[in-house]
């Protein structure tokens, strides 16, 4: 089959303007840093320096949660509801407004590519705030008691993977509750949490209803640790949440963990082959495979294993690796050095342990940091690549013979993120679905978020919901 | 036969020890406690549970757990139901109890008594709401029909509060059974012996065996080995009165991520126990699927 030559399609980045440094956004304005010291967050396409942006210390932190404490004593929590709710439509609308700006400056310092910046991450982002800014005036009809209150100060903490995307999960919800936010966004990727500063600025939000702080895991480690925070939300692995829930024990903190993810996919054989392999396609190498429910476990039944290695392998080939502000790319740039040293020292043990390596043929740019989109088979469960998230473009490939065989592998593991169905009888999905313990089932899917739509982990993958009716607990003292 | 000349019948002692897998084992040490009245006078021995009485209870819960949960809510409803009518026969033995453990008048225990009873109706009656209740189905934004159905958590560890020695407890164990999880319930250490009742209840009730499991003995001793127990994913501290341990223990059960009710020993048992407890064992799966033809 003939492959299609693409021209470049650059987006152009001229949208975009980034200032050369930034401070903290604390109280309504960018301040500089007390105690902090500065940092450069880098283009992982290039390794261009983006920006210089600040570390908060113990101190910065400290003014963030008074700013936040203060506005929402005085101003967001005494605040009629209704007007809660039209500010957060003004910041949904304004998202909508500068979405191509916003997805740009995504797409330049975590290295997506610009079509799911563009197509996933930004719709996304706009639409949770506008599924909360909904519910700001209907609490009381939540199910969660007839007068909910807000819970106080939220320290929010992000992962880089979904930057922009993350922070709406965590402010959207926890505004519209009337709560205010201290938000922390990742290391390597804070640039878009500094342009929402300004879309705050724009929508006319009160100052110190949302306070973002740079920096890594120290300031994270203040700002969830700091007394003045009554909840805590955190995005990230599970080894942190796992530091975060005992760094919290005795405090009476609310908190909720969305975590890792060793996702199972499940291919029946009975399978929609051509939509399988698709989604399998979209369950381990969207976003470079850095997502917590990526579907990193393909589990394919036995008798149809070499027919979806072959299709599999071939669609693989056809992915185009490379400038993520390209809209043809299918995959980008690994986010960090760290990352990628991580995945190809997975990637190593998965070999050195005995499964079969492939990587699809693909010419990965000489500078900034890659991965070619890369399979394993003869996967068993006791080795690494089965059992560790690997958050990367890295699939181990498992098989079985029975739907209880299925259903044993997929749940074992600690982890309890998400898993993906495919097979075209009804019955056997909803089968399976019941007996897997993970808080996200794709059945002919895989991938798929709304803001309607409850997402979080079972077992180690932690605990509360994200999205819909289910997602407003977290922010609500009952 | 000879006449007895006695005036007063010596009576029949019960012997109190564990409930772990539907059986009543003594504890595996060999020790027991000595449980007083309150007014200080003996009551009973009770078993003093160890580590391994501990995991033996939590091995039992987890191997009961697949059993219950896939079992219809309506039939969970029912069993359920029949514990409550199970309880009522022994009304008289539980205010008695009551009355022995807590000091309380012959009112106050029947008073709650009848409060336990029907506590545990009122969470039986729930097994089949709560999906409608805790679900949805999800309007998104696109070709695809996506539903939320709440899940029991799993095997949940329960330290029991002390000042209600049975009305606590029933407030505590149903709600776990109600969402459909098993569990391990350490009874209060002064005053197991409503509890230990409670187990007698269940045994002689439709409750499979290992769905509820009993231990008395010291929080102290067994409870940070529930809390750590890779096998257990809640953890109800409601009845831990120990600052200090009670720390230890929520910091324990990060381990693997429990979910962790903190302890409450201020709680009010008489007022309506809203949806709370059960919330917090339950877990919420969301399944999508494509919309086409």
């Amino acid at each position: 089959m003939a492959v299609f030559e693409y021209a470049p399609a650059p987006e152009s980045r001229a949208i975009v303007a980034i200032a050369s440094h930034y401070g903290l956004f604390i109280g309504g304005e960018f301040v500089e840093a007390e105690d902090g010291h500065p940092f450069k967050t880098v283009n992982p396409a290039t390794e261009e320096v983006l920006a210089e942006v600040t570390a908060a210390g113990p101190r910065d932190v400290d003014r963030a949660v008074r700013a936040a404490r203060a506005a929402q004593e005085k101003v967001w929590g005494p605040m009629p509801a209704q007007d809660r709710a039209k500010y957060l439509y003004r910041i949904a609308r304004i998202v909508q407004e500068r979405s191509r700006e916003l997805a740009v400056l995504e797409s330049l310092d975590n290295g997506k590519p610009i079509r799911e910046s563009r197509d996933v991450d930004l719709p996304l982002a706009a639409a949770w705030f506008f599924h909360y800014a909904g519910w700001a005036d209907k609490l009381p009809y939540a199910g969660l008691g007839p007068d909910p209150r807000p819970l106080g100060v939220a320290g929010q903490v992000i992962p880089w993977n979904f930057p922009l995307l993350m922070l709406a999960w965590k402010i959207a919800p926890a505004l519209a509750c009337g709560n205010t936010v201290v938000l922390k966004p990742a290391e390597t990727t804070p640039l878009t949490a500094l342009a929402f500063a300004d879309i705050c600025r724009q929508a006319g939000l009160p100052a110190g209803v949302v306070n973002i702080v740079t920096g890594a895991g120290e300031t994270g480690a203040a700002l969830v640790s700091h007394d003045g925070v009554d909840k805590v939300a955190f995005t990230g692995s599970t080894e942190v949440g796992r530091q975060i829930a005992q760094t919290l024990a005795g405090t009476r903190k609310r908190l909720t963990l969305e975590l890792g993810g060793k996702a199972a996919n499940i291919v029946f054989d009975d399978a929609p082959l051509d939509q399988a392999v698709e989604g399998i396609v979209n369950g381990i190498f969207f976003n470079q495979g850095h997502v917590c429910c990526a579907g990193s476990r393909l589990l394919v039944q036995e008798s149809i294993h070499d027919e979806v290695l072959d299709r599999l392998k071939q669609r693989m080939t056809t992915l185009r690796v490379g400038d993520p502000l390209d809209k043809n790319t299918d995959i980008g740039a690994i986010n960090s050095p760290a990352q990628l040293a991580k995945i190809a020292e997975l990637s190593e043990a998965g070999q050195a342990e005995g499964a079969e390596r492939w990587s699809a043929p693909c010419e990965l740019p000489q500078q900034g940091y890659w991965f070619p989109p890369t399979l394993f088979t003869g996967v068993t469960q006791a080795h690494r690549i089965a059992r560790e998230e690997i958050f990367g473009p890295v699939l181990s490939v498992l098989t079985f013979r029975t739907p209880a065989e299925a259903v044993d592998k997929a749940n074992n593991t600690p982890y309890g993120l998400s898993a993906g169905v495919w097979t075209e009888k009804g019955s056997r999905i909803l089968w399976t679905a019941e007996r897997l313990r993970a808080g996200v089932v794709w059945a002919n899917t895989f991938n798929k978020f709304d803001p309607a739509s409850p997402f979080g982990g079972y077992k180690e993958s932690g605990y509360g919901r994200e999205g819909g009716r289910q997602g407003l607990e977290a922010y609500l003292a009952h | 036969m000879p006449t007895d000349s006695r005036s007063e019948r010596v009576e029949v002692r019960k012997t109190y020890k564990l409930y772990i897998g539907g059986a009543f084992p003594r504890s595996e040490s060999g020790r027991t406690y000595e449980v007083s009245d309150s007014g200080g006078q003996f009551l009973a021995n009770a078993a003093l549970a160890s580590r391994k009485d501990a995991r033996d209870a939590v091995v039992a819960a987890h191997k009961a757990w697949p059993g219950w949960t896939a079992r219809t809510a309506y039939n969970r409803g029912q069993v359920l139901y029949r514990v409550a009518e199970m309880l009522e026969g022994r009304s008289g033995q539980f205010a008695a109890e009551v009355m022995a453990a807590e000091g309380a008048s012959r009112a106050r225990a029947d008073a709650q008594v009848s409060a336990a009873i029907d506590r545990w109706v009122w969470y039986a009656g729930w097994t089949d709401k709560l999906a409608q209740v805790h679900g949805s189905s999800n309007p998104v934004a696109g070709p695809y029909f996506d539903f939320s159905v709440p899940e029991p958590t799993g095997v949940v560890a329960a330290i029991a509060p002390r000042a209600s020695s049975l009305l606590g407890l029933v407030s505590m164990v149903a709600p776990i059974l109600a969402a459909g999880n098993t569990c391990v319930v350490l009874a209060a250490a002064g005053r197991p012996l409503p509890a230990i009742t409670l187990a007698e209840v269940l045994a002689t009730s439709d409750l499979p065996g290992g769905v509820v499991n009993l231990l008395t003995g010291q929080a102290s001793e067994v409870a940070p080995w529930l809390a750590s127990h890779l096998d257990v994913q809640g953890l109800d501290l409601t009845g831990v009165d120990d600052p200090t341990l009670a720390v230890a223990l929520e910091r324990a059960a990060a381990g693997n991520l429990k979910r962790v009710l903190l302890p409450e020993p201020e709680a009010d048992w008489a007022a309506d126990p809203g949806l709370t407890r059960m919330r917090a064992f339950l877990e919420t799966k969301t399944v999508w699927h494509p919309v086409g033809i």
